[in-house]
């Protein structure tokens, strides 16, 4: 595996700063009413999507979650485009069909996100099944949470993926809540890495508030994959900042302050420790960081104008796009 | 012209697909020696029984380039994967905007009639066209079968084949060649007069039968099989019903919203169609129970020439 350089870097550090600032951008959207339905932040969670993202081609497939912002910019989406998506806007990615819980661009490999717990995961098989007869070195990646793997589908995705040596990488986002339930008080196994051996699979358990431990990790299932040898059960350890879920108004807060706390502390939060290690380095100072924010910010603004500016769709197009031809 | 089963004449469909299109794959929980000898375990996959996920296999395979076909064996195992045809199958390509194409076929037994008891006997096509975003074939013949399933491989979306178990090993005359049955068109397979009866799958041969023993008694007979539920032919059906001015339906599901009552339904909506009838409609569906075993009670419990005779002569008496 190459080292990231610094390019790879500073790319990973922005792709994070804009995954976190576009969801809390969208949260406060939603407050105001401006854009509709749910929204399930990412907030915390960025490393996975990043560093697994970081370690895969465009031409990878991957499946996401109802919480799927993150990976969908990781993946290289597009914005404007999703944020029109989350207006319910025409030049959204599903023309505003979709919505937050359902962004998807084929174009890129991202075969969409899923409001199903595990559903994306048999899908993402099939995408590893058309890369296996392909034969072209192609994996694909599913993301899941916890919560997916009290679902059957887990569990006969990983015994299939295994059997028939899929180049696919299962990437549990354990993010310590199924929903409003704690991991503990649902599952009586807690280090979803257990799974993996039961099925004839490797699972490794990595911190997935490091996004570079995410990425080595990724880069050593991906070439396991791409050598023929089968898929890998990625555990990936990380908290959920914020609420399940964002309708009309944020969930209250169940969980103890200094849980939370700790949390958002510089050592552990992986957007901050990304950008200590780079200053630390010597990479980047204060002010590239500042410099990256500031785009960020800007593009997101140009984001939210786009969207704006996009008409909603035509209800005579109500029919559009059931069936193809 | 050839006689061959209903059975052969899906095989002959799938062996001339797979030989005309690379990427078309199969799977299924039970082997395939034939198809297996001709493509391959590559194509030609042997799956653990997991519904869910293979039917998501083949979901996901068909947005990455592939066709396959998947088959679930009785329509009965359907059930276990319900979250990949319900809310990913027949959803995927609208909710994502029509980014992708979904060509994927899955394929499964359907019907009672065979003593295998509540659980083997379902015919619940309804449900699958309550879904918007799945077709759905229902073959009565062998050269309906083969040309139906040919267009549902090459079709771009979801399709759903039920293949009628009671009529797996009926022969007839399926033509050489390429034989191709387009989606969405009704046949009428016996011209009459005097009543429409629309049968579904096995109930099309049992209303031709019925059909041929009434016109030793004057009466004629139009026998309709839409073929395809989704989309289905409803003008075929609207015209001969305008022409006969009365309808009978024959399904072996129960009628509680069925496809027998949605084509009850697509006629009377019609203004045309709903003056020139002359009778009210009539649908001749299986007791609403779960199919049950000893014979006595799973005759009881389906339709039969008696119950479609009946149901006829009761139109003609209005």
């Amino acid at each position: 595996m190459m080292s990231p350089d610094r390019a790879e870097l500073i790319h990973m550090l922005r792709t994070m700063i804009m995954i976190r600032e576009f969801d809390l951008l969208a949260i406060e959207l939603r407050k105001q009413k401006k854009i509709h339905g749910a929204v399930h932040p990412y907030v915390g969670e960025e490393a996975i999507a990043v560093g697994v993202c970081a370690a895969l081609s465009t031409t990878d497939r991957i499946t996401s979650t109802h919480r799927g912002h993150g990976h969908c910019i990781a993946k290289g989406a597009d914005i404007n485009r999703m944020m029109a998506e989350l207006f319910g806007r025409v030049d959204g990615y599903c023309k505003g069909k979709g919505g937050s819980m359902h962004i998807a661009d084929f174009a890129i490999g991202m075969l969409g996100a899923n409001g199903i717990v595990a559903g994306g995961m048999p899908i993402a098989c099939g995408a590893a099944l058309a890369a296996q007869l392909e034969d072209a070195g192609g994996v694909a990646a599913c993301f899941f949470g916890d919560g997916a793997t009290g679902e059957g589908e887990f569990h006969e995705t990983l015994n299939i993926a295994s059997l028939w040596k899929l180049p696919l990488l299962f990437v549990c986002e354990n993010n310590r809540y199924g929903a409003g339930n704690a991991v503990e008080s649902v599952r009586a196994q807690t280090d979803i890495s257990l799974h993996a051996p039961a099925y004839g699979l490797p699972g490794v358990s990595v911190d997935g508030n490091d996004v570079l431990a995410v990425r080595a990790a990724t880069h050593e299932a991906v070439a396991r994959a791409r050598r023929g040898e089968g898929p890998t059960l990625l555990h990936c350890q990380t908290f959920r900042s914020l609420f399940h879920a964002m309708r009309d108004v944020p969930p209250p807060e169940t969980r103890s302050a200094e849980l939370l706390a700790a949390w958002k502390a510089r050592d552990r939060d992986p957007i901050a420790r990304l950008e200590d290690y780079l200053t630390g380095q010597g990479m980047v100072t204060a002010a590239d960081v500042q410099s990256i924010r500031d785009k960020v910010k800007s593009d997101l603004g140009a984001a939210v104008t786009f969207a704006e500016a996009s008409p909603y769709p035509d209800p005579n197009d109500l029919l559009v796009d059931m069936f193809a031809e | 012209m050839r006689h061959i089963s209903f059975a052969q004449a899906l095989e002959e469909a799938m062996i001339e697909e797979m030989e005309r299109d690379e990427r078309v794959l199969m799977l299924a929980t039970t082997r395939a020696p034939a198809l297996e000898n001709k493509f391959g375990d590559k194509r030609v996959r042997f799956t653990p029984i997991s519904e869910a996920a293979f039917t998501g296999i083949g979901l996901g395979a068909a947005g990455s380039g592939f066709r396959p076909v998947v088959h679930w064996g009785m329509v009965t195992f359907s059930f276990v994967a319900m979250d990949q045809v319900v809310n990913q199958a027949s959803k995927i390509r609208y909710m994502f905007g029509g980014q992708a194409d979904f060509p994927v076929t899955y394929r499964c037994t359907t019907g009672g009639g065979a003593q295998i008891a509540a659980q083997h006997s379902q015919s619940p096509y309804s449900m699958f066209m309550h879904l918007a975003g799945l077709k759905i074939i229902l073959p009565s013949t062998p050269a309906d079968a083969k040309g139906l399933l040919k267009s549902a491989i090459r079709d771009n979306n979801p399709v759903i084949s039920f293949e009628c178990s009671r009529l797996a090993s009926i022969t007839g005359p399926v033509p050489d060649g390429d034989h191709i049955v387009p989606l969405g068109v009704g046949e009428v397979k016996r011209a009459g007069r005097d009543v429409t009866v629309v049968g579904l799958a096995y109930y099309v041969r049992e209303a031709l039968g019925v059909a041929e023993a009434l016109a030793a008694d004057g009466i004629s007979i139009e026998v309709i099989d839409p073929r395809t539920l989704v989309p289905l032919d409803a003008e075929l059906i609207r015209a001969s019903v305008r022409k006969t001015g009365r309808l009978v339906v024959v399904d072996e599901a129960p009628a509680t919203c069925s496809a027998a009552s949605e084509i009850v339904a697509l006629v009377t909506e019609d203004p045309a169609t709903f003056r020139a009838l002359k009778a009210p409609v009539q649908r001749v569906c299986a007791a609403p129970v779960p199919v049950p075993f000893s014979p006595p009670l799973e005759r009881a419990a389906l339709p039969d020439q008696a119950r479609i005779t009946a149901a006829i002569r009761r139109v003609l008496e209005r």
